[in-house]
């Protein structure tokens, strides 16, 4: 019961620290829905509504790449990591804390996002909502874990996407298979595999990134 | 010995694919890159999880002489990386006139896994040595590997959904006998070839840690 403690008092710092600072959330918002205005321009005209969709999982990827890169900024500045190794909790909890700030995070640049996309280009359906539910847990897990590594490297802003990128190509499919493909189910099933597989990994291996 | 046995596999791999196995029915005789290019890409998959498990001794070990050795092993992984690119290309241009076909399931791959290990460098350079970075380069190399199966299944994935498929399955999946034996000779050549540059680029990379080492000692 501790465990689920710690991890509930680290995501709650989480977010009250945003909440006082707005440091993160107003950039994802404004970055999400700038992307998605450029999209309109790099679309020819007459494109198809399936590059559009294509288009909206790209503007998801960049906006999580924007707000991973500021999810370790206050632990680096205040050097609030070091103390937090040394607190008597499982790292684990660390990891885990901060993915459930991250969902929360992107979830809310989602909530606009996707009314944005239906306003300025294609209907959204049930299905694509819940995959990009789904990617969501799936950036922010493998995503924190990685943003954790470039936090305690020289080029760290320069890192992440470096590392982030290839890493979420498969639920780059995953989202555009659900969003335009046939059996959105299959793809639905592919990135929970997903979320499950790189949760349970980055769950475990956290530790190992944030201490000598 | 293993950079000879290497030479004599090979020489004999490619004396054999060129002189002896008789031309693909529908392929011919483009078909014999096959030897290269298969083993080589076999042999980058075998490095890399090589450096996944040097990783996994070293995340469980703690003992920092692993981090060596995988890095090492992801460096050779990353060169056969690039020749399977390089001849996977090739062997394209020559059967369907195009340098890059993104319907070509492992090709495509390789490009992803290429990203991702070229990041590796990326991160390991950018963070001073210790064995902070030993662990986090290990907890990377470790990603790499589960990120390999579940890539091929977003690939395979895609593949219906983004291009239609052109190229039929192939046709001839079945290896008669001499085209075993010599992709065996091959495969095994391209694996002394890899073990051989691992242990040289080991020893290389050992004596520059050890030079630094000294030279930090002697300021």
């Amino acid at each position: 019961m501790s465990y689920l403690a710690d991890v509930g008092t680290l995501a709650a710092k989480d977010l009250r620290l945003e909440l006082r600072s707005r440091d993160t959330v107003p950039a994802m918002l404004l970055f999400v829905v700038s992307t998605l205005v450029v999209f309109n321009f790099a679309l020819p005209v007459g494109a198809s509504a399936e590059a559009a969709y294509g288009l909206l999982w790209a503007a998801l990827v960049f906006t999580a790449i924007l707000g991973l890169t500021r999810a370790f900024a206050a632990e680096r500045e205040q050097r609030v990591l070091d103390g937090l190794v040394l607190a008597p909790s499982d790292r684990s909890a660390i990891w885990l804390g901060k993915t459930i700030a991250v969902v929360v995070f992107l979830a809310l640049a989602e909530a606009v996002a996707l009314p944005a996309f239906a306003l300025f280009f294609e209907p959204v359906s049930w299905e694509l909502v819940a995959a990009v539910a789904l990617a969501s847990v799936g950036f922010a897990a493998v995503g924190t874990l990685l943003a954790a590594m470039a936090a305690a490297s020289r080029a760290r802003e320069l890192l992440l996407p470096l590392l982030f990128l290839p890493l979420v190509i498969p639920i780059v499919v995953g989202g555009v298979g659900a969003s335009i493909g046939d059996d959105p189910g299959r793809y639905l099933g592919f990135l929970a595999l997903y979320d499950l597989i790189f949760a349970i990994l980055s769950w475990a291996s956290f530790e190992y990134v944030v201490t000598e | 010995m293993l950079a000879a046995a290497a030479a004599g596999l090979l020489l004999v791999g490619i004396a054999l694919a060129f002189y002896w196995v008789p031309n693909a029915p529908i392929e011919g005789f483009r078909q014999r890159i096959f030897y290269i290019h298969v083993p080589i890409a076999l042999t980058a998959y075998a490095c890399f999880f090589w450096a996944a498990w040097k990783a996994l001794r070293l995340l469980w070990t703690r003992d920092q002489s692993y981090d060596l050795e995988s890095y090492t092993a992801v460096h050779i992984g990353v060169i056969f990386g690039i020749l399977t690119l390089v001849t996977g290309s090739i062997w394209a241009r020559t059967s369907w006139n195009t340098w890059w076909a993104w319907e070509e399931r492992q090709l495509v791959l390789f490009l992803v896994l290429f990203l991702f290990y070229s990041a590796y460098f990326m991160l390991r350079f950018s963070v001073d040595p210790g064995p902070r970075r030993a662990s986090m380069s290990a907890v990377y190399a470790l990603f790499g590997v589960v990120l390999i199966p579940v890539s091929f299944l977003a690939i395979r994935l895609a593949e219906g959904l983004i291009h239609p498929v052109v190229f039929d399955e192939e046709v001839n999946t079945r290896l008669t006998a001499s085209q075993f034996l010599t992709f065996i000779v091959c495969f095994a050549g391209m694996l002394a070839l890899a073990a051989s540059l691992y242990v040289n680029e080991l020893t290389g990379k050992r004596v520059d840690e050890r030079l630094r080492e000294l030279r930090e000692a002697l300021s």
